[in-house]
């Protein structure tokens, strides 16, 4: 039988990847640093993103954020609260965000206006994984209550991430989140790993999660 | 679960190259193998890839092929030995000689097209 081998050798997400890269181009000839948040859903990214959005703008720092989410626009109205600008993406049953969605979505935006951009991505913990949205930051987000071997049961996302954020620490005791256990795991998937200890609702963390903003941004101009 | 949208991606990639170069398949050559490599760290299911691929073809030139799917395991970087070392399980990113974190990894996140197998139409009849 004659059969011919062809070799292609090609990234299965090319386009996505390459459209990924334009972004990245765009977002840092503009100047803005750009944050892909992806967790679980339930984790409490909208809650975390309303806190961080706020409290830049009481600074004086120009914030933006894209919101994915299935179906409704919810969060980006919960979001909008917080005077930033916001654009909900709606997937429509697609489980992640691509680069194209978020090239679509900042049309008439001008981003040299921004200092940072925050893309929430849809809750899961999987699919988002794949797909480079341009971002110069991947945040895996992680609560108290989801078990603290959640690391260890979604490797993929917590490997490719640069910074971790564990949400709902105002009620870890309550719900017998043990602390050392999941910083240990986190560390296992990913050493070194920044680790931010937050809630939403006390501001505890918080501190610490915008010095380290300021920090990225500062590299990245 | 985006391994059909993953599918559908590599049978458009596949598609596209063979409209670019028909002399590929000049002659009623038919694909009769797409092979991909794909890291253990892809986010991806092996099963789920080839359980949408069958679908993803029909109509497609790649209709009737097979999907062969290389896996690839995670090899990092070890500062300590100073050497690439393969990290054997996803619940622990260290080196397995030293014991060290290994946070460089050099292979493990592939989702790539490496080639077809084409079948040439005289055999294919004769088979």
């Amino acid at each position: 039988m004659t059969t011919r081998i062809v070799e292609l050798r090609r990234g299965i997400l090319k386009k996505n990847d390459e459209l990924a890269r334009e972004l990245r181009a765009r977002f840092t000839t503009a100047g803005v640093l750009v944050l892909n948040l992806v967790s679980s859903p339930g984790t409490g990214k909208t809650a975390f993103l309303e806190r961080t959005l706020r409290t830049l703008r009481e600074g004086g720092a120009r914030a933006a954020a894209l919101v994915g989410d299935l179906e409704t626009d919810n969060d980006a109205r919960r979001l909008a609260a917080s005077g930033a600008p916001v654009r909900q993406i709606n997937t429509h049953g697609i489980c992640h965000l691509e680069a194209e969605m978020v090239g679509k979505h900042l049309e008439g935006w001008d981003l040299a206006e921004l200092d940072y951009l925050f893309i929430e991505n849809v809750g899961n913990l999987v699919c988002p994984s794949s797909y480079d949205l341009g971002e110069r930051i991947r945040v895996a987000l992680l609560s108290v209550t989801e078990g603290e071997d959640k690391p260890l049961k979604y490797p993929t996302l917590f490997n490719s991430s640069d910074a971790a954020v564990i949400t709902k620490m105002d009620i870890a005791e309550a719900v017998g989140f043990e602390r050392e256990t999941a910083l240990k795991n986190i560390n296992e998937i990913r050493p070194g790993i920044r680790i931010f200890e937050t809630s939403a609702k006390t501001g505890a963390g918080m501190t610490e999660w915008l010095e380290y903003l300021t920090q990225q941004r500062g590299g990245a101009s | 679960m985006h391994e059909l949208s993953i599918v559908m991606s590599v049978v458009d990639s596949v598609t596209e190259s063979l409209m670019a170069r028909p002399e590929l398949l000049a002659g009623g050559a038919r694909v009769k193998q797409v092979r991909l490599r794909v890291g253990v760290l892809s986010a991806v299911v092996e099963d789920s890839l080839q359980f949408c691929y069958g679908i993803a073809t029909e109509g497609t030139p790649l209709a009737g092929s097979t999907l062969v799917i290389n896996v690839l395991p995670v090899v990092g970087r070890c500062e300590t030995c100073a050497t690439d070392v393969e990290i054997e399980s996803l619940q622990s990113f260290r080196c397995p000689r030293c014991h060290e974190p290994v946070g460089d990894l050099r292979q493990g996140r592939e989702l790539e097209i490496e080639s077809i197998e084409i079948e040439d139409p005289e055999e294919a009849v004769k088979k």
